[in-house]
Order: C-alpha cells, then sequence, then structure tokens
C-alpha cells in the first residue's frame, strides 16, 4: 500500500491541469509577444488564464503578474513594497517568526540593507491576532507581511482582521497564501490584502509557475529586467503552458472547495489517533488548521529514521528534523511555537488531500505507533525518560 | 530511497546488536539530543577481549546504521583492535555515507572510545588519556 501524504510539499498534477497544458506544448506554441495570428492566439489563452485566476481570488485580470513560483512572488512583493518605503523613510517591516523561508530570507536581506524587522511571536499554538500587528506598527512601518496559513503546522492565521489593522493604518499588506490558495476560499478584498503570493504546484497545478496578486497603484519593481512581458514588470517569454495549467488547476481547486470537509474528516481522525501515542503533541493551531494538516512531535525519536521507516512501508511524509532540513537545527517554525530543539527533532508532517482515503488513514494509524514505539525502545532518551534521568516535555 | 547505500539501509531496518548490557564492563554516551544524536555503547569485556556489545541510538537512519557496522565490527575483537577503529572504516563499510552524514560515523568512533575509557575507568586500569577525543564539541549545543 502507497499513501502519499506530502501534499503541502507538492501535489500531484491534476489530470484536468495535464489535460489543459497539452495543446499548449504542439499547437498553440507561439510566442504571446508576437504579432502574428498564432502569436495572438497564444496571447489570448494567456489573458484568459490571467482572468480566471483573477475571478477565483476576486480581483481584476490587470492584478494577476505571473512568476516562477511562490519564492519568487515572495521576492518581488516584499522587495518592491519595502523599496518604495525607503524612498518615504519608512524602513520598518513586520512579519512572524515562522514564515517560509522564502520570505524570512528576503527579509534578512533588507535587513542587511539597513531596514528593521519585527518577527512577531507565534506563541503555542502557532498563529499572531490582528491586535499583535496593530501593536508593532510604528510611523515608519512600510509593509506588514504574514502568511495565510503555515506550511509545516498549518495554522490558519487571521487575514481579514490584521488586514483590516492594515489597511485602516495605510500600511501595505502582503501574504504569502502559498498552502491556502486551493485550498481555502479567498477573497483580496474582503481580507484587504494588497499583495498575495500563490504557488500552481501546491494546488495540483504544473511546477515552476505561480502568480503575484498586486492591488492597483502598489508599487512594484523587476526581479528580472529584460522583455516587456507582464507589463514590463517580469522580463522573460512566458511559460503559457504551465500557466494555462495553472488556471485550470486552480478553478478545478476553487470548484471543489466542498472536498475540504471529507479532508478534514480524515485529518481529524488522524489527529485523534495519533494523538493516543503517549508523549506526543499536535503542532499547530487545533481549530484554524489547514483541512489537509496533521503536525506532530514524538518525544524519544528522530524524524529523519521515523521517515524512512514509514517510506519502508509506502508512507511518505516529512518532517521538521535537522537531518531532513539539512541544517544543524530543526525546523524554525517548529522551535518558534516553542517546541525545544530535541522535542522539534521528533516531529512528522502528513499533509492529506482529497485523493487520501479512510484506507489510507487507517494505514498510517496503524504503521507509525509501531514505528515510533520501535524507535523509542532503541532510543537511550526514551530509556532516560522512562527511568526519570530525564523529565518528559510532552 | 538513494539517499543511502544498501548496507546503511540494511542495517538501519535490521540493526544488528541493539539493546542494553545491565552488567556492562563499560558504557560510553555520546552526543545530544539537542543536536538530534544520542550514541550509547555497552561493552561486556573479558581478557581484553569484547564479549558482547549492544547498542542504543537516537538519531537519523545513518546515525542507527552507523551505530550497528560499527558494534558489528568490533564485537569478539580485542579491545586495542576497538579502539583503532576510525570512522572512515565505519563509514567504508557501510559503503560510504552522505557528505553532511559522516558526523554519524564520527559519533560511533567516539561512542566505543568512550565505552572503552569507561572500563579502563571503572576497572582502575591506567591508559593514555591522550587516545581519547576530547568529546566537548558533541556537546557544543547544551545550554
Amino acid at each position: 500500500m502507497e499513501v502519499y501524504v506530502d501534499n503541502a510539499a507538492t501535489t500531484k498534477t491534476s489530470q484536468t491541469a495535464i489535460a489543459a497544458m497539452l495543446p499548449y506544448f504542439d499547437k498553440i506554441y507561439a510566442n504571446p509577444s508576437s504579432l502574428h495570428t498564432p502569436g495572438q492566439n497564444a496571447k489570448e489563452a494567456l489573458e484568459n488564464a490571467r482572468a480566471r485566476i483573477a475571478a477565483c481570488l476576486g480581483c481584476t485580470p490587470r492584478e494577476i503578474l505571473f512568476t516562477s513560483g511562490g519564492s519568487e512572488a515572495d521576492n518581488q512583493a516584499i522587495r518592491s513594497v519595502a523599496h518604495a518605503g525607503a524612498k518615504k523613510g519608512k524602513k520598518h517591516i513586520i512579519s512572524t517568526a515562522f514564515e517560509h523561508h522564502a520570505v524570512l530570507h528576503t527579509l534578512k536581506r533588507l535587513e542587511q540593507e539597513g531596514f528593521q524587522v519585527t518577527l512577531l511571536d507565534v506563541g503555542s499554538s502557532g498563529t499572531v491576532t490582528a491586535q499583535q500587528v496593530a501593536q508593532a506598527i510604528r510611523p515608519d512601518t512600510c509593509l506588514v507581511t504574514v502568511m495565510y496559513a503555515n506550511n509545516e503546522i498549518g495554522s490558519i492565521l487571521p487575514i481579514e482582521a490584521i488586514g483590516r489593522v492594515c489597511r485602516e493604518a495605510g500600511i501595505p499588506f502582503h501574504t504569502d497564501a502559498v498552502q491556502a490558495v486551493g485550498h481555502l476560499p479567498m477573497d483580496v478584498e474582503k481580507d484587504h490584502i494588497d499583495l498575495l503570493s500563490l504557488s500552481a504546484h501546491k494546488f495540483h497545478g504544473p511546477r515552476g509557475v505561480g502568480a503575484l496578486y498586486v492591488r492597483r497603484r502598489m508599487p512594484l519593481e523587476n526581479l528580472i529586467d529584460g522583455g516587456a512581458q507582464e507589463r514590463g514588470k517580469r522580463a522573460g517569454t512566458e511559460n503559457l503552458p504551465a500557466i494555462v495549467g495553472m488556471a485550470a488547476a486552480l478553478e478545478e481547486a476553487c470548484a471543489n472547495l466542498d472536498a475540504a470537509t471529507r479532508v478534514t474528516a480524515l485529518r481529524d481522525k488522524l489527529i485523534a489517533g495519533l494523538g493516543q501515542i503517549p508523549h506526543s503533541a499536535l503542532n499547530g493551531d487545533p481549530v484554524h488548521r489547514l483541512p489537509g494538516n496533521v503536525s506532530f512531535c514524538f518525544e524519544g525519536i528522530e524524524g529523519e529514521s521515523l521517515l524512512l521507516l514509514l517510506d519502508a512501508q509506502g508512507i511518505y511524509a516529512s518532517s521538521g528534523s535537522a537531518c531532513t532540513s539539512g541544517s544543524l537545527d530543526p525546523s524554525h517554525v517548529l522551535l518558534a511555537i516553542g517546541r525545544p530543539h530535541e522535542v522539534a527533532h521528533g516531529s512528522l508532517r502528513l499533509s492529506l488531500d482529497w485523493e487520501n482515503t479512510q484506507a489510507d488513514v487507517d494505514h498510517i494509524l496503524t504503521v507509525v505507533p509501531q514505528v515510533v514505539s520501535y524507535l523509542r525502545s532503541m532510543s537511550p532518551v526514551w530509556r532516560d525518560l522512562q527511568t526519570g534521568k530525564r523529565n518528559f516535555i510532552l | 530511497m538513494a539517499l543511502y547505500s544498501e548496507t546503511v539501509m540494511d542495517h538501519f531496518t535490521h540493526p544488528r546488536n541493539v539493546g542494553v548490557i545491565e552488567d556492562a564492563d563499560g558504557v560510553g554516551q555520546v552526543g545530544n539530543a539537542k543536536c538530534g544524536d544520542i550514541m550509547k555503547i555497552y561493552l561486556k569485556i573479558a581478557d581484553d577481549i569484547i564479549t558482547d556489545v549492544k547498542f542504543e541510538t537516537f538519531g537519523c537512519g545513518s546515525a542507527i546504521a552507523s551505530s550497528s557496522m560499527a558494534t558489528q565490527m568490533i564485537k569478539g575483537k580485542p579491545l586495542a583492535e576497538a579502539m583503532a577503529l576510525t570512522n572512515q572504516a565505519v563509514a567504508q563499510a557501510l559503503d560510504g555515507l552522505p557528505a553532511h552524514k559522516l558526523h554519524c560515523s564520527v559519533l560511533a568512533e567516539e561512542a566505543i572510545k568512550a565505552a572503552v575509557q569507561d572500563y579502563y575507568d571503572r576497572h582502575g586500569i591506567a591508559y593514555d588519556a591522550s587516545q581519547f577525543p576530547d568529546c566537548a564539541h558533541c556537546h557544543s549545543h547544551e545550554d
């Protein structure tokens, strides 16, 4: 049995998206910048995709800029607004401690340029309040960037309330909505969002394509200079097959948001089942939570060995341990919600999608407890916890 | 998974010598939980021969595989041979480890040495302290 529960990492490209893309490789393949008829047909498809994506977000087509993905969208949004702020002498940015690295590393770079960044504390359940944002606002604040939902622990943030605070203060508000778009209803007007990043492969579209929603009159600077594509704000011949695939995938996802109810039910079964494992803890907000996200820490074991043993049993998941993050430290998200290093190393993220079934959940609930107890049985940390030489944290 | 060699995966999924020796003659523990790996080696020694060895490991797949391979390499061997075991030898026996995982084989070498040192200490056997690594770096992340 094979159970893919790493949908927050990437999703399977849907048949709808694949079918939508295929003609754009060998039939409608001309360059949208070309004046001839095939070129204009390609241009029409490009603009049609733009309009369909705009409709899913509640904005106008002109406010959608195609990018290579979520990271580029985050980079461009944050740099554009920050640099425009700097021109007015405003060099303070508010964000959160558990943003994606595409945001955090961009902010780090801006700090080197002389910006000051306030990273809001996300507390033990992994969220921030609009009040926290309001209190952090200074006269020189030029940007608030807060993720819509966290990729590791699944918390959904109070974006509408944060957006309102920003709007009232007249401060541009960007949200990295990479984990939310296609999974939650989106309305940039209702949520008072000025800039929003999305990535197609998180909602069954192809990789290497994403979009940035930019409200009218928001500043926008180029990351890539060159031709006049994307109103001169993003050079390079458009990746039309991917863009068309993204539009098809997003429309399909938005039409199927009801499926979230079923995914949420599976998620809650997993959370209840895994919560039975002694000395385990759910990460992230238990209520305001992405439909497919299950994130746990298990004390006394390490995440990479857990993943490898799950892999051997056909369960494909991820972890925030140092060994899987490729650095010495475990996930900054788990540290931000106050998990100590030794606990954060023993984390497991299962991210479900509408293709997952009750049988998948049953398989996971059979295998994970076995693997956790097996690893604990050979863990000197677990022995010390059992014998009282070390105190349980969870 | 192409991350590890077949030998690593074999030792990870079927680790040899897992467990505890309650009346061990020497016990060595290196690493720390904060860094994400701890290795503990138990030795039973008679006439300078390692008659039994067990390990417990908290860590990634290569840490568990390194412990397993290292214990297999010293079981039944004279202490001098165990002391001569290098991390490179462990990594080689595992058909290689990814570069960022080589420290796991270092931990295995150090855990064995720490267990031998503990044996010497417990039994009042004089030794040259310089042959044992200074394990301070294993604890550099501890508060």
